[in-house]
């Protein structure tokens, strides 16, 4: 399988990314690279085996759902780009 | 005392405890020492007014007859830790001005026990690399150079700040966080001690996440002694991470007693590898007759899936961090892109011009083993091949108690060395990622020097929750190496 220019273009869409059209072909390239060394993994029969869902034996951990904290709308906008009061401004998203 | 800053953790704690230095004379000394190595780049944020703050608390508290765990002791944080008031940047741009207002878990930890925080020291960005070369904020430079040369070498990665921090007598011990190696190699190619414990066995509370499944914060330090002392006050049960493991944390210190006698040491014959010098090889064999030489029994294990480790990391790996660093998007906290016409756009250019290259490169290896008609080709055949990673080291446990392997395929290299193939760079990982895809805790001991006088390690791994297991085996290697090299202050006028 190998990545091209309009698959690193549509890949960098879904992740939200802006890759400069000149980039396109190196990191189609570059990724091209790691996934030739990937396909190793092909070789390998995994029919039967489970998928990993947790790497320590223990079941997630249950707890009373109830407000253990809050208030915090001050600190929240701490770091904020851009804020008016406790709402964050982004561009105008409804015409 | 002359020099304090060459003191071990443990000799800081027994004089402050035998208050024959004071926690405020300790700390100086080292921000003294950090700001005479600036060209090691080691500190991304100096927190040296903070540190003489803290030091000045803990010796009231001294006075008052309070001594905590780390009581005074002036330590260095990774800056991939959010500090509650200190900027946090995960070697960032977009993270470049980022202030949490909330203390990591395994940070709090260290302060309720008295430490003293030095500084956040640099690191690869989002904990992607192993040389320290991907930092928003410039490379770090190893303190070790080989003999009769001066050209830089890498720190290791990711947690090469802290490496070069602790190598360089700038702390008396370091945080790190490991998702494939970054605390064991850097560790190993200063000449330092690396501990990555269990996973679930230190909160990820507020560790800036990078792979959620492996990430794991472990003391880097001087000593396996020191390192013993730090994980007992960096490991704790957390409700507010919900892979926290609700196991009592024992006392790692008393734990090394003991000694090595009958204790089974698997060698994993799969970890010999093509192409790997000489000296890694020689050094290895040295390390298991060093345990053999103090009564520990040597077995041959075998780990077949070894070799599909790597791969296998640079799936999981990146598809979590595709996820978690979707939260970066320019709106809440972070970089945001003068200029941008839409949201679309908003998210597109903060996201292009807040991270760097390799941070790119694995958001986009993972959206694309993540999205429709690969996810079960990548993702889905990666987590099985995780489960026989996992079940190649059950069945060497049923054989032998710890595993001792190299830590690194080689000593540290040139500055700019490996940053033309991805590929290349990953190889680093080699001994050290089988580890994390199986969650066990995994330890670098400084072991020898090559010929050219540059430091190499050796890595032992344990079971699941056995690192008291794991620091006597360790400590055995330790003693027998009798490590005692540094390197020479040649950043320091």
């Amino acid at each position: 399988m190998s990545v091209d220019k309009d698959t690193v273009r549509r890949i960098a869409k879904l992740a939200r990314l802006a890759v400069p059209e000149g980039r396109l072909e190196p990191m189609a390239a570059e990724l091209n690279g790691i996934f030739q060394w990937v396909e190793m993994l092909g070789e390998v029969q995994v029919d039967g085996v489970p998928a990993m869902t947790s790497v320590v034996a223990q079941k997630l951990k249950w707890r009373k759902d109830e407000v253990t904290d809050g208030g915090q709308a001050d600190a929240l906008m701490l770091n904020a780009p851009e804020g008016e009061d406790h709402f964050f401004v982004v561009p105008k998203v409804v015409e | 005392m002359s020099d304090l800053t060459s003191m071990t953790l443990t000799e800081a704690r027994d004089a402050i405890r035998a208050r024959k230095i004071s926690s405020r004379e300790l700390t100086a000394a080292f921000v003294g020492a950090i700001e005479k190595a600036r060209p090691l780049n080691a500190f991304i944020t100096e927190a040296g007014e903070k540190a003489l703050a803290m030091a000045d608390a803990s010796d009231k508290r001294i006075a008052s007859g309070t001594v905590g765990a780390l009581e005074g002791l002036p330590l260095a944080i990774k800056d991939l830790f959010c500090t509650k008031g200190t900027r946090t940047t995960a070697g960032s741009k977009i993270l470049g001005n980022f202030v949490p207002p909330y203390e990591s878990t395994v940070t709090q930890n260290l302060w309720d026990a008295g430490a003293v925080m030095l500084g956040k020291t640099n690191l690869d960005e989002f904990a992607m690399g192993s040389s320290n070369e991907t930092s928003a904020f410039g490379p770090v430079f190893n303190p070790w150079r080989a003999t009769n040369s001066n050209a830089n070498l890498v720190p290791g990665g990711s947690s090469g700040g802290s490496s070069a921090a602790v190598a360089a007598d700038l702390c008396l011990a370091a945080t790190g966080t490991d998702t494939g190696g970054s605390i064991r190699q850097p560790a190993a190619v200063t000449g330092r001690v690396g501990l990555k414990p269990t996973y679930g066995r230190c909160s990820r509370f507020g560790i800036v996440a990078f792979a959620s499944s492996l990430d794991q914060a472990g003391p880097m330090t001087k000593t396996v002694r020191d390192a013993a002392i730090m994980l007992g006050t960096m490991a704790s049960v957390d409700p507010k991470d919900s892979t926290s493991v609700d196991l009592p944390v024992p006392d790692y210190e008393k734990l090394l007693d003991g000694g090595v006698k009958g204790l089974r040491v698997g060698i994993p014959k799969e970890y010999r590898i093509d192409g790997a010098p000489a000296e890694i090889d020689a050094l290895w064999s040295k390390g298991a007759q060093w345990l053999k030489a103090q009564g520990a029994e040597i077995v041959e294990v075998s780990l077949p899936h070894t070799k599909y480790a790597l791969p296998t990391y640079y799936i999981v790996a990146p598809a979590e961090a595709s996820s978690n660093l979707a939260r970066y998007d320019g709106v809440k906290f972070g970089y945001r892109a003068p200029d941008a016409r839409d949201i679309t756009e908003l998210y597109e250019k903060s996201r292009g011009e807040g991270f760097g290259a390799e941070v790119q490169r694995r958001i986009l290896i993972g959206t694309y083993v993540l999205s429709a008609g690969y996810y079960d080709a990548y993702y889905a055949r990666a987590q099985k091949l995780r489960s026989l990673i996992k079940r190649d080291f059950e069945e060497a446990f049923e054989i032998c108690d710890v595993l001792l392997t190299p830590a690194t395929p080689g000593p540290a290299f040139g500055v700019g060395a490996k940053t033309s193939d991805p590929v290349e760079m990953y190889l680093q990982d080699v001994f050290t990622v089988t580890v994390n895809l199986a969650g066990l805790p995994g330890i670098s001991v400084p072991a020898g020097l090559t010929q050219n006088g540059l430091p190499l390690g050796l890595q032992l791994i344990g079971k699941a929750f056995d690192e008291g297991t794991l620091l006597r085996a360790a400590q055995a290697v330790e003693t027998a190496a009798d490590f005692k090299h540094g390197p020479a202050k040649w950043w320091s006028v």
